[in-house]
């Protein structure tokens, strides 16, 4: 089985974001960039089904050098083969999917996993739009994944229960919290992961059709009220919840 | 203080401080207060390859060293100093192998204790042979192609969990420490079995049994190097592992450390926050003074194994002290800083203040470390005159 998944560089969750001087980007300098949650668990889900079935699991990534760093890792955790595909000039969604499509076909994949999002823009578009332009099943958002002969059957969350998806292979799945347990790299994957070869790939480019306006901090939380003190201030808390925040009816 | 790691350094040192974070702390509380050992924990350490870390490439390792050990301990050790020892004291009891072990061994043993399928402990101390190991009492008699084991351990680290136990016993009383001999003894070779499961003030996570020898046959295909060089064995073993020792110690620190800063900048008291006082700011400096002294030295000294520089009993030794000082200093005073709450158990620094007492303890009391300091100097004085 031909296995591939879409990965994501995103600044490490614990990193303190800042705005460059012309508001047009973040500051990247101090930034250290990891993996995204749900590419982890899309990369896990991909070894788990290479492991059980048989098969290759090949990482890619649409990106700049930093890309690397990303791939590596995903190559540290037992992943085959890495490919970057390159990036130039700043790429809308769908440019970003047209790239990754362009990768992918004609490679006879029969599984394509991705995060449901990158946990930076949270867009949650490329696996759909991927699958869309590859013309084949996209599941997402998948928590539980069973690989059967040619067809998959998936699990997701809905409002108030649980959807059952069946679909036939090739097809994208893009990876939601609960799907599995991703694995830890291990030191020796960590040491071969820097001696394998990424492969580089070049695509031809769309015109991007949007442009970054800009980027803003979010508003400043304004500071907290002291209603009063005791019993006596319950009251007042209470209506203030109900008629100001209307967080309580 | 940059200590120029190589990239690799970087990104264990990143990897263990997320097992850490993620997978050691959230458990850290109960298994200190049920006494659990981390099997749990040690099939993630496995996964992530810490125990293929000190073991060279031709049997499954990476062969890298101490330094790298030391890094791990270290980072597992500032969210838990009991769990850390699940492959601290793998490590220790590996050693014996590594250093003495013969092909056969080394193909034997080796690639499953680099997998984490099997974790090892070492058997030094006994009931009347604590400090004074030179007096261990265990008799090993040779028969045909079988050794003879016959004694109590104590006090031995990863006990009743530990697959591989390294083991040293005297082949001939008479010769003291010239006629001890190390040998492996397996889980489940006839006439060994596990006694006492110690109640420990700290490091609760860790096992600490008594190994008991009836009889017990062990091969001669299992005694590490000659008779008689056990104890050079036994020595050499602890010089490379005490690094180890000061690598918890210097977790342990650094985790009430970091902890006590967090609770100075949050706690009020007199209308602002605790750590605004001088009183509480020069505790910090203090603390924050001793761990960078101590890592300075370990990771020197660590640098120095890696190096192949055979010698290094009196600098091991000196990093013991001065990290476990520290540790239990800097614990201490990470429960004075906390105050009332410090010393209540719902609050993690008093589990790290009886944590730390341990490191001033075993692998060398520091009482004896600095004779072994001591003993080093007075050749060097004696040498220069
Ligand atoms: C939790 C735990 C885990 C352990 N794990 C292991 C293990 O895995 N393997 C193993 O082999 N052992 C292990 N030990 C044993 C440990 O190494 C010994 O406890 C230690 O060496 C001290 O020996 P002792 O307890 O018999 O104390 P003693 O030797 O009786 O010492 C008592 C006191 O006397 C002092 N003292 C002794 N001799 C002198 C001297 N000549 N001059 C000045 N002061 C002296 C000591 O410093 C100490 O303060 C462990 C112990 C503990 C508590
Ligand atoms: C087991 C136990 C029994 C107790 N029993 C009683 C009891 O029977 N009755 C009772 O009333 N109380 C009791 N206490 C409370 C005890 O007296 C307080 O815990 C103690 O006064 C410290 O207050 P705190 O815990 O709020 O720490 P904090 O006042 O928050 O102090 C935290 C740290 O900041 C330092 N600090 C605070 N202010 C300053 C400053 N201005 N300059 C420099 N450093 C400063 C403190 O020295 C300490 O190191 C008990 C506490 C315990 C743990």
């Amino acid at each position: 089985m031909k296995i591939a998944v879409l990965v994501k560089l995103v600044p490490d969750s614990e990193a303190q974001i800042k705005l460059n001087a012309d508001k047009s980007w973040i500051e990247t300098r101090d930034i250290s960039w990891v993996m995204g949650p749900y590419d982890e668990y899309a990369i896990e889900e991909a070894l788990k089904t290479a492991g059980d079935k048989g098969g290759e699991v090949t990482v890619i990534s649409y990106g700049d050098e930093q890309a690397v760093d990303g791939l590596r890792k995903a190559l540290a955790m037992g992943v085959h083969n890495a490919v970057r595909v390159k990036r130039e000039g700043e790429q809308d969604l769908l440019g970003t999917a047209n790239a990754l499509a362009e990768a992918l076909k004609d490679n006879g994949y029969d599984l394509i996993f991705t995060g449901f999002k990158a946990n930076d823009d949270d867009c949650a578009a490329i696996g759909t739009m991927v699958g869309t332009l590859l013309d084949i099943p996209v599941i997402t958002e998948v928590s539980k994944l069973e690989v059967g002969e040619g067809n998959v059957r998936a699990e997701r969350d809905i409002e108030g229960g649980r959807e059952i998806i069946e679909a036939s292979m090739p097809c994208v799945i893009t990876a939601q919290k609960g799907l599995n347990e991703p694995r830890y790299a291990s030191l020796k994957g960590i040491m071969m992961a820097k001696k394998k070869q990424i492969e580089e790939v070049v695509v031809t480019h769309t015109e991007s059709r949007i442009e970054m306006a800009g980027l803003n901090y979010p508003p400043e939380r304004a500071a907290g009220k002291v209603v009063g003190e005791g019993a006596e201030a319950v009251p007042e808390l209470v209506r203030l919840l109900r008629e100001e925040a209307k967080v309580i009816e | 203080m940059d200590y120029l790691f190589d990239d690799f350094q970087k990104e264990l040192i990143k990897q263990a401080n997320r097992i850490g974070r993620e997978k050691v702390k959230p458990l850290a509380a109960e298994y200190d207060r049920e006494g659990t050992f981390p099997k749990k924990l040690i099939k993630v350490f496995a996964e992530a390859g810490f125990y293929t870390i000190y073991i060279p490439e031709e049997y499954g390792g990476i062969g890298r060293g101490i330094l790298d050990l030391v890094l791990v301990t270290e980072e597992i050790s500032r969210f838990c100093g009991g769990i850390s020892l699940a492959v601290a004291a793998t490590a220790l009891g590996t050693f014996p192998i590594i250093i003495g072990g013969n092909e056969e061994q080394k193909k034997k043993y080796l690639p499953e204790l680099a997998a984490g399928e099997s974790i090892a402990a070492f058997g030094l101390t006994e009931p009347a042979a604590g400090s004074d190991a030179g007096k261990i009492q265990t008799r090993a008699v040779k028969k045909g192609d079988k050794y003879i084991l016959n004694g109590t351990k104590v006090f031995i680290t990863n006990g009743g969990n530990a697959r591989i136990n390294t083991i040293i016993a005297s082949t001939d009383p008479e010769r003291g420490t010239r006629g001890a001999t190390a040998f492996i003894v397996e889980e489940g070779m006839p006439g060994f079995r596990y006694g006492k499961m110690e109640d420990k003030m700290g490091i609760r996570a860790s096992s600490t049994a008594e190994l008991i020898f009836e009889d017990c046959e062990v091969p001669v295909a299992n005694r590490i190097g000659e008779e008689g060089q056990g104890f050079m064995v036994a020595m050499k073993t602890l010089d490379k592992s005490r690094p180890g020792v000061a690598a918890q110690a210097l977790g342990i620190a650094q985790g009430a450390f970091d902890l006590a800063c967090e609770y100075a900048k949050t706690r009020e008291q007199f209308g602002q926050s605790i750590i605004k006082f001088q009183a509480i700011q020069f505790m910090l400096a203090d603390m924050a003074t001793q761990i960078e002294a101590s890592r300075a030295m370990l990771y020197a000294t660590s640098r120095m194994i890696d190096n192949g520089i055979d010698d290094v009993a009196k600098e091991s030794s000196m990093c013991k002290i001065m990290a476990s000082d520290t540790a239990m200093q800097v614990t201490t005073d990470a429960v004075q800083i906390f105050g009332g709450y410090g010393y209540m158990r719902d609050y993690p620094v008093e589990k790290m203040m009886r944590d730390a007492k341990i490191t001033q303890i075993y692998e060398g009391t520091n009482q004896i470390l600095r004779m072994v300091i001591a003993r080093q100097l007075i050749k060097d004085i004696t040498r220069h005159t």
